[in-house]
């Protein structure tokens, strides 16, 4: 067997763990093993490639491709191993980014490589759009780590014109690679780059924080597609195989992200959602109903006196970083017979599942977390629904009001239970800037202050009862 | 067109149906071990760069070549240990009354 032969016959090993290990992530039992099983796949993939020839010579430079590498690690490892869970999502943003980085590089690299070889026009059609989707990629994705970071406002950036100036990025681009493709000149690349940066900058400001868990996985997309671009050009099966699994999935996941949401695609990425806030945030509404506000201690006692509680989280769980006192107040619950769940929305928090992973880091089982539909059922027999940091996840104007811009959103039913309990910072509204309904029902009861403070003071109080 | 784009092509078709039948299939409480997984799996782009920068003849391609090994590493290593941080975190519920056993015992 030639040892090229031998090198496509590891890297067809590698692209199979990749998909087993995707298949792995379907049950949370095996995948763990899916996921280290795909860094072995990779660890052979890179092992083998650096037996392999290029234009007929071994390797060059392999010194300075384990400096490189020896970098990254040492920047990967100790940021990936301890950063806080809770800055889970700008982390997952900043990896995709570089990634789609990596890619546009490989694509001019190359480009400039085979250029005076007079490549085919598809060889440069493959070479622009890894350029223009991994760059886009790039930018778009350090624009959203900066919003979750909040290194600039997680509300949608707005300035007038802004729709038609994306649209003339967007056409730029398209005539660049148009032009390039008929002209062949290598110098209007580097213009190509650099448009790709601003449309990627420009295409994100818009979106706003509650939306970024769409972003993202559409983001996480790109940066697999321009993988895939990358693998054409450089003829590598391996690439095209992993980009495209990656591309596939990230856009299936971006269709069911805005499926929970009630909304298109379209309308999440361009209608800068949440820029016009409409509600008052005052307690007393115009027509004289207010809120009842109420004090940790009386939701301890209403806790102690119930049968079944549904815990709903949102975002301001993970800001108030108080997934660990909320594990240990269902822990007490349960042990004195009461049932507890938590209500997981498939869109609560800055990216898809972050309740999930932020409920796991506090070690709460994952039997105790229902999807929506599940939740539902059971909120019609609780007699306590804890609104934990969550608002529009839980307005009913989602299902009653027509003019409402959440309408046809799913929701969890916080309504549907016996009494209905919100911890909130303020009366501030949720990140759709629109009133909730629930907030002035009768059944409701407010506790504002720190989700953690509270959520302390509540334990407490049901530790003492 | 030659007959290797072709072939690139039909791969880039079965990839696709694959991704989208697999990924069907992961219940909602996973999506961000998955996303952050396929996240590490287009870190594959490492490979990549290693060939780019291993067949680079000027300068030029050397310093872009280098910021792609780097950058690629920055992926392919930081998502799959966040994804196995993440995933470490999902644990089944202890049985209860294993541990009241252990405690009597």
């Amino acid at each position: 067997m030639s040892r090229e032969t031998l090198i496509d016959l590891l890297y067809l090993f590698s692209a199979t763990t990749f998909v087993l290990a995707l298949k792995g992530l379907g049950s949370p039992k095996r995948a763990r093993y899916g996921n280290m099983l795909a860094a072995f796949g990779m660890l052979v993939a890179i092992v083998a490639t650096f037996f392999k020839y290029v234009d007929g010579h071994p390797l060059r430079h392999v010194g300075l491709i384990f400096l490189a590498m020896a970098i990254g690690v040492l920047i990967a490892v100790p940021v990936a191993r301890f950063v806080k869970m809770t800055a889970m999502p700008q982390l997952v943003a900043i990896f995709n980014g570089v990634g789609g980085g990596a890619a546009s590089l490989v694509s001019i690299t190359e480009y400039i490589h085979i250029k005076s070889t007079h490549p085919a026009t598809y060889v440069i059609l493959e070479v622009l759009l890894g350029v223009l989707i991994g760059t886009v990629s790039f930018a778009g994705s350090a624009i959203a780590f900066a919003k979750l970071q909040e290194l600039m406002t997680g509300r949608p950036v707005t300035y007038p014109g802004q729709q038609f100036l994306n649209a003339i990025f967007g056409l730029g681009a398209l005539a660049l690679i148009i032009t390039i493709l008929v002209t062949g000149s290598s110098s209007l690349l580097w213009i190509l780059l650099a448009l790709a940066f601003v449309l990627g900058v420009a295409f994100v400001l818009p979106i706003g924080g509650a939306d970024v868990p769409v972003l993202i996985s559409l983001l996480n997309a790109f940066t697999g597609l321009a993988v895939a671009a990358s693998g054409f050009t450089l003829g590598s099966n391996l690439l095209i195989v992993a980009g495209t699994l990656v591309g596939a999935s990230g856009i299936l996941l971006t269709r069911l992200m805005s499926k929970a949401m009630g909304r298109s695609l379209t309308n999440v990425l361009f209608s800068a959602f949440g820029s016009v806030v409409t509600a008052s945030g005052d307690a007393t509404r115009a027509d004289g109903r207010s809120v009842k506000s109420g004090s940790p201690e009386d939701v301890g006692v209403l806790l102690n006196y119930a049968s079944r509680v549904v815990i709903i989280p949102g975002y301001g769980l993970a800001v108030a970083q108080a997934q660990h006192v909320v594990r240990e107040l269902a822990e007490e619950l349960e042990k004195k017979g009461i049932e507890v769940f938590f209500a997981i929305h498939p869109v609560a928090g800055r990216m898809p599942g972050h309740m999930n992973v932020l409920l796991a880091e506090a070690n709460v089982p994952y039997e105790q977390l229902l999807e929506m539909d599940e939740a539902n059922s059971e909120l019609q027999t609780a007699d306590v629904a804890l609104v934990v940091g969550a608002n529009d996840t839980v307005n009913p104007a989602a299902s009653d009001d027509k003019t409402s811009p959440i309408y046809g959103m799913p929701i969890i039913h916080a309504d549907l239970a016996e009494n209905v309990v919100f911890l909130k910072r303020s009366m501030r509204p949720g990140f759709a800037g629109i009133e909730n309904e629930l907030l002035y029902n009768p059944k409701t009861t407010l506790v504002f202050g720190d989700a953690k403070d509270t959520l302390t003071k509540i334990l407490a109080t049901v530790k003492a009862g | 067109m030659g007959n290797t784009l072709l072939q690139y092509a039909t791969v880039l078709m079965l990839s696709i149906f694959v991704g989208i039948e697999i990924i069907s299939k992961v219940p909602s409480i996973l999506h961000t071990p998955l996303m952050s997984g396929s996240n590490a799996i287009h870190g594959v782009i490492l490979v990549g760069s290693m060939l780019v920068l291993g067949a680079a003849n000027t300068n030029l391609e050397e310093v872009l070549g280098f910021l792609a090994v780097l950058l690629a590493t920055l992926n392919v290593v930081g998502g799959f240990v966040v994804t196995d941080r993440m995933l470490e975190m999902f644990k089944a519920k202890p049985k209860s009354e294993k541990k009241s056993d252990e405690v009597t015992r």
